[in-house]
């Protein structure tokens, strides 16, 4: 407590002052001893920090592609949460900064609200009616060629382990057809009119594909514990659909599909999605690389509130310089189209003045020292 | 939680940060006035949005974006 106020006046970040304080507490020094560990401290601080003109781009560059030559081009799909397979290494890590608005492996990690999460049942009951549930998975189908219809063998256990009704699920196959359905004995029967093979076998294929239960995209769902509540694992993504479900928590809701997030919960949220997602990839491959550098490139993904992509559709492409543009990728096509356009490079930047051959506004370049002359003897 | 506290800047607060930054508001990183998060707290074209990150490494950081 006694320290706060010693700190206050110091413009320093809440975490380093935290851990000053808690050092200072274990200490238990005077206020004057304190005063100057502060000062010292502050000292360290200002040393530490950018200088201006550095080079910040170029090092979280080089910072994040060292290692990530160290990762392996093949992609090992592994058990990472509960047989879910997810991808990860360096394809990961390119669909990250590349913005794949269709990742290979979404997924989902979805919390409950209390009354939820506590008890295995309730929770077993939201997996259920999340999971995009087909009529395969409770049913033996058959086509009878002879008499044009299709008969639906319901089983009785999948279907009490949904909790669906027999009712339910033929309004469900009627709705989606937009064909009768007719229950016989336990067996829904689905009268082909016309007398065509091919009709009867697009009316088959619709039928397998209609939901019955369950959110399209969620094609897996698995309940695990974790500490003293249950969680919820999917495979495929809908942060949209899964909000509106009741007993969710969505606050502590998350999707390892960034596009989805910047398109659901904004630009904020998408930069904190990069940063976790990207970490958490070169963590799991054993690579340390310092999270600051990755703020960067997600802040630079973001700044125009909007997800770009780094690369020739995104920040790359984005520069108004045409020759960094072709120095990039695509190099007679920059060229030609800025050509045919008369388009003028003005050397602002760093690429195109190391083309030329300029000295560069960098570092110690990008100040300019006027000398005074006949001022000092 | 993934998204951090969002807030709009009164007139006089906007004034006074691009004072103290010394620069345009037009220099300031941007959002979308279509973006989720910017409707949800009523953010119009022009406004800057004041955004509290937590940050690994600083703890607290404060962000500032221009509506567009």
């Amino acid at each position: 407590m006694k320290y706060d106020n010693l700190l206050d006046k110091y413009p320093i970040p809440k975490a380093l002052k935290e851990e000053i304080k808690e050092e200072l507490e274990r200490l238990n020094v005077n206020k004057t001893t304190a005063k100057k560990i502060i000062e010292k401290c502050y000292e360290a601080y200002l040393k530490n920090l950018m200088e201006p003109g550095e080079a910040a781009g170029i090092i979280a560059a080089q910072s994040m592609g060292e290692p990530g030559t160290q990762m392996t081009m093949r992609t090992f799909h592994y058990a990472g949460v509960a047989e879910i397979d997810v991808t990860l290494g360096l394809p990961r890590l390119i669909e990250i900064l590349d913005v794949r608005k269709n990742p290979s492996t979404p997924m989902m990690t979805i919390r409950l609200t209390e009354e939820y999460a506590k008890d295995r049942e309730k929770a077993r009951e939201i997996a259920n009616k999340i999971e995009a549930t087909y009529i395969l998975d409770i049913a033996d189908v058959a086509t009878d060629i002879r008499n044009m219809r299709i008969i639906i063998n319901l089983d009785e256990k999948a279907m009490q382990r949904k909790k669906l009704k027999v009712e339910d699920v033929k309004k469900k196959i009627e709705k989606g057809l937009k064909m009768e359905v007719v229950e016989e004995d336990g067996k829904l029967i689905i009268q082909i009119s016309e007398p065509s093979f091919k009709a009867l076998m697009d009316t088959f294929d619709k039928l397998k594909n209609i939901v019955l239960v369950g959110i399209k995209e969620i094609r897996r769902v698995i309940v695990r514990k974790e500490g003293d509540e249950y969680v919820l694992y999917t495979e495929g993504s809908s942060l949209k659909k899964i909000m509106k479900i009741k007993g969710i928590d969505f606050t502590r809701t998350t999707t390892n599909n960034v596009y989805e997030i910047y398109e659901v919960l904004g630009i904020e949220a998408a930069r904190n999605a990069i940063i976790k997602e990207a970490i958490s990839t070169l963590e799991e491959q054993g690579l340390e690389v310092d999270v600051r550098h990755i703020m960067l490139v997600a802040d630079v993904m973001t700044v125009d509130g909007e997800l770009k992509q780094i690369g020739r559709h995104g920040v790359a492409g984005g520069k108004h310089s045409i020759l960094a543009r072709a120095a990039f990728e695509m190099t007679v096509n920059n060229l030609l189209d800025a050509a045919i356009k008369g388009d003028v490079d003005l050397l602002r930047g760093i690429t195109e003045n190391i083309i030329v051959g300029q000295p560069i506004k960098l570092g110690t370049g990008d100040v300019e020292l006027i000398a005074k002359l006949g001022g000092r003897r | 939680m993934l998204v951090p506290k969002h807030e709009v800047l009164s007139k006089e607060e906007a004034e006074e940060l691009l004072r103290s930054l010394g620069i345009k508001k037009e220099q300031l990183p941007k959002i979308k006035a279509t973006d989720p998060i910017a409707k949800e707290i009523g953010a119009k074209v022009g406004d800057i949005v004041k955004i509290t990150r937590e940050s690994p490494t600083a703890g607290k950081s404060i962000a500032y974006r221009l509506v567009i």
